[in-house]
């Protein structure tokens, strides 16, 4: 009963330390210094390095990421350009084949139209060269046979036929005069 | 000193509250460890290592509230106490700043904390504690930094004054270095912590007691109650502003004990 003891003697001088209180300012706050540095500021520590490694390794990323779209869009467009220019030369390639083919194609068509105009043509001078003969000697033939049958002669001798022939022709026109 | 009260009692006689209200009796017995600011120390202890360790657990680069919420106070300590004060040996010295501020602080919140309301800090030995241990610190890693030849005659003679000054300036110096930090410190904390509690009891007790008067002094109690809580945001403001004046004086010693020339 100190306590009540000191209180009733009167206002107790603030400034004097209590020894339970000491021990117990010590033992307490090196608790709580134990904790703190042992578990708190280490976790506190990792939790502050891991975000800036966290915040630093997402900018390199997103500046890798851009590079590589900015090269990737440069690849595309010099492709696109490179095809328009191919196709560009392609086009022009048909148009200039196509071209080539027509001409070629119209110069075989004259030529064979010329062949075969040729040929017909020739065809028929032939033909009428053989009708001509044919018809010669046919004609007369018949004319011969006709004038032995009317003559009643034969005549088998070639030059004696050729001349009877002549002759009758000659009395034909002289009579006609 | 009781008759200048007088006037405000009719029944019986206010006794405004002194020192007396500070000495508080054992709660088991007289075993003089079970008294209610030795329970109030063991509690913050308790609260702040709780806290503290449930916030940091996870350690996660998105934090939750909570972790949030206590790397917020960490990281106020670790980066403006710390580092921007003792300089790039700082990470040495944040576990102990660390725990003085959060210490400190809470237990200065007692102080109004509905139910508890006792600044533990209003105890001069526990801010005669926290001051021996700051003394202690700040000489060991002055030694350890300089060598104990160069410390003391650092501290005896401060480089560039002339001679004759030594007369005057090495008892000051002794004195500034032995007795007046730590001793201020401790003072510091406490008489803050005291006055505040005191000024906030007078108000409370005052309005209280005036209540049990005459009609008149009735109508008067609302004030008392008013300012006593006014008083008690003030004293908010106090709690948290010695937390920070002790950590960074303890920060400020630790600079200067460490850095090349006093």
């Amino acid at each position: 009963m100190s306590f009540s003891l000191l209180a009733a003697a009167g206002a107790p001088n603030p400034l004097l330390p209590a020894t339970a209180e000491i021990v117990v300012g010590f033992v307490a706050f090196g608790l709580l210094y134990m904790v703190m540095r042992r578990r708190v500021v280490p976790l506190f520590e990792k939790a502050f390095t891991a975000r800036t490694e966290a915040i630093q390794g997402g900018i390199e990323r997103a500046e890798k990421a851009q590079a590589e779209a900015a090269e990737a869009l440069v690849q595309y467009t010099e492709q696109l350009s490179k095809a328009q220019a191919e196709s560009q030369t392609i086009r022009e390639e048909a148009r200039v084949q196509g071209a080539a083919i027509l001409e070629e194609l119209r110069a075989k068509a004259q030529e064979e139209a010329a062949r075969i105009t040729a040929t017909a043509h020739a065809s028929i001078e032939a033909e009428r060269q053989q009708a001509i003969t044919s018809l010669r000697n046919e004609v007369g033939a018949l004319a011969v046979e006709l004038a032995s049958k009317i003559v009643g002669e034969a005549l088998d001798d070639q030059v004696r036929q050729s001349r009877v022939v002549d002759r009758f022709l000659d009395d034909l026109e002289k009579s006609k005069k | 000193m009781r008759s200048m009260y007088s006037f405000l009692a009719e029944g019986d006689e206010f006794v405004p509250p002194s020192s007396r209200d500070f000495v508080l009796p054992p709660i088991f017995g007289d075993n003089p460890y079970s008294t209610k600011p030795i329970f109030l120390v063991f509690l913050s202890v308790i609260l702040l290592s709780l806290f503290f360790v449930m916030a940091s657990r996870k350690a996660a680069i998105v934090p939750s509230k909570m972790q949030f919420a206590g790397e917020t106070v960490y990281a106020y300590v670790r980066n403006e106490l710390g580092r921007d004060i003792i300089g790039h040996e700082f990470m040495r010295f944040v576990p102990y700043l660390f725990s003085l501020f959060t210490f400190i602080l809470v237990n200065n919140w007692f102080g109004i904390i509905p139910m508890l309301q006792f600044p533990t800090m209003s105890r001069i030995s526990f801010a005669y504690v926290l001051g021996i241990i700051t003394f202690a610190v700040f000489h060991y890693v002055g030694i350890r930094h300089h060598g104990i030849i160069k410390y003391l005659k650092d501290i005896l003679f401060m480089p560039g004054v002339p001679k004759p000054v030594y007369i005057l300036l090495t008892p000051i110096e002794v004195a500034t270095y032995l007795i007046v930090r730590p001793l201020t410190l401790s003072l510091r904390l406490f008489a803050n912590m005291f006055a505040g509690h005191l000024l906030l009891m007078i108000f409370i007790l005052g309005g209280e007691h005036l209540l049990q008067g005459a009609i008149t002094l009735k109508l008067v109690s609302p004030f008392a109650f008013a300012f006593g809580i006014a008083l008690t945001f003030f004293e908010f403001l106090v709690q948290c502003l010695q937390a920070y004046i002790f950590t960074l004086l303890t920060a400020l010693y630790i600079g200067g004990a460490l850095a090349d020339e006093h």
